[in-house]
């Protein structure tokens, strides 16, 4: 059943892509954003930070091309690890299209809870964002960021044990308004997305819970420093819902160093705070993203 | 009598000649092909200059600003991205309406007398991937000077509007 629907959900995004591509004329040329202007990879696979989803379309494509990033991304915790692997397609810098595939490894947890020792949730993540006005670069003589809309849709595989904690659903739909902005001037990046969503732990832990079950709004703010045109360092802070009373939730941050190697490759590495998970407190630890892209 | 003519009519044309290096600055300068006429004005650069003098100074003056332009376009002639769009370009006049350009946004005792951005591009067909083209060689240029990243971005974000009117295509 799960499975039909993640197709159903990829010929959406297909049939909101083509037409998009084809009223703007088919890729006449390759790359030509500036570098780290895509954008990493987040765990949730749209460009942005790695917390946080960004107003950004991710891929090197200007308004005249396709472009487009592949990604894996790791976060190793003192009691779980995390991993999320993905491609994304931008089309014009107007559009983006994303698939990542998350998996929660719980490691001894999984067995401490019965659940068998390297219990994994796994997360399918299909998500489409638009760009809907104002420029991120190129517009520094004024303050207006730029703004995007994003729908994220998510298929957790594990809905009988979703179910045993309190989670109403194994597949959520996430809608987000990001803005973003550099002011270069300052060599600043800045950041805030709102988030309306049902999610625990992103939808890792389902959606809905025992405690709330309704949509709520979350935030997600980064800022980011660029050191030189490669290397641009950071923070974010998101903001997250509580909606289980068996597993409470933190909101996250991170400290990261996003590194353009070249137009094609940036790593990103970063500290992560990601708080109470599954009655486990304090889980810090370190992220790693590899993010490749034409 | 005869001198008095000569002299009215010297004087004539002289004051003739005045009037027009007044209503008609020189668009171009000895050296440079000619253009057609246009309004001369500061406002052409396209952007207002930056306040902070200490800006300024961290591009060597003038002297230092002639030096990132001619990185600059020693770097564009090499680059094929980009070099078509300045194959037919008058490049003694390219050189110093950029300078004068840079300078006077900088903040720099400087008068700009180039032509406004939009008129300039206006038949180059100029793409969003050729204007980061020529930023990043702006950028490679201004590293080559020494200039601290976040001081050329001062200037960057002062020429990143420039975007709507140089990108046509």
């Amino acid at each position: 059943m799960a499975f039909r629907k993640q197709w159903v959900a990829a010929l959406v995004l297909a049939g909101l892509a083509g037409p998009s591509a084809l009223a703007n004329g088919w890729s006449d040329e390759w790359g030509g954003k500036l570098l780290l202007t895509r954008g990493i990879s987040t765990v949730e696979g749209a460009g942005g930070g790695g917390l946080a989803s960004w107003a950004l379309i991710t891929g090197n494509e200007t308004e005249r091309g396709i472009g487009g990033t592949a990604h894996a991304s790791w976060v190793e915790l003192p009691d779980y690890s995390f991993s999320a692997q993905g491609v994304a397609l931008g089309f014009h810098d107007r559009f983006e299209l994303s698939y990542t595939r998350q998996a929660f490894d719980t490691e001894a947890v999984g067995a401490a809870l019965g659940l068998g020792q390297g219990f994994t949730f796994e997360q399918d993540v299909f998500g489409a964002k638009l760009r809907l006005f104002g420029d991120a670069v190129y517009d520094q003589d004024s303050w207006l960021p730029q703004i995007a809309a994003g729908v994220q849709y998510k298929v957790n595989n594990q809905s009988a044990v979703l179910n045993a904690i309190g989670a109403q659903d194994d597949e959520g739909v996430d809608l987000y308004l990001a803005a973003t902005k550099l002011y270069l001037d300052r060599s600043l990046l800045l950041n805030a997305t709102v988030r309306a969503t049902r999610a625990n732990q992103l939808g890792i832990l389902g959606f809905g819970g025992d405690l709330e079950d309704d949509y709520q709004w979350a935030g997600e703010f980064s800022a980011g420093y660029l050191v030189n045109r490669r290397l641009l360092i950071g923070a974010e802070y998101r903001f997250k819902p509580d909606n289980l009373g068996l597993a409470g939730e933190d909101d996250w941050l991170d400290v990261f160093a996003a590194w353009a190697v070249n137009e094609h490759l940036t790593l990103t590495a970063a500290y992560v705070d990601l708080g109470s998970i599954v009655t486990f407190e304090d889980q810090r630890g370190l992220y790693f993203s590899i993010q490749a892209g034409f | 009598m005869i001198r008095s003519l000569l002299l009215a009519g010297l004087f004539s044309a002289g004051l003739s000649a005045a009037a027009l290096a007044q209503s008609h600055p020189p668009h171009a300068q000895p050296g440079e092909l000619e253009v057609d006429p246009y309004t001369v004005s500061d406002a052409n650069a396209g952007a207002d200059p930056i306040e902070d003098a200490d800006v300024f100074v961290a591009f060597g003056g003038e002297a230092g600003i002639a030096r990132v332009v001619d990185g600059l376009l020693e770097r564009v002639r090499e680059d094929e991205r980009i070099e078509g769009i300045f194959r037919a370009s008058d490049w003694p006049r390219l050189r110093r309406t950029l300078i004068e350009q840079f300078c006077y946004i900088l903040g720099g005792p400087c008068t700009y007398t180039g032509r406004d951005m939009a008129s300039v591009h206006r038949d180059h067909g100029i793409t969003t991937r050729e204007f980061n083209a020529l930023v990043e060689n702006l950028q490679d240029a201004m590293d080559a000077e020494g200039i601290p990243f976040a001081l050329q971005n001062r200037l960057l974000a002062r020429l990143a509007p420039m975007h709507r009117d140089v990108v046509t295509r």
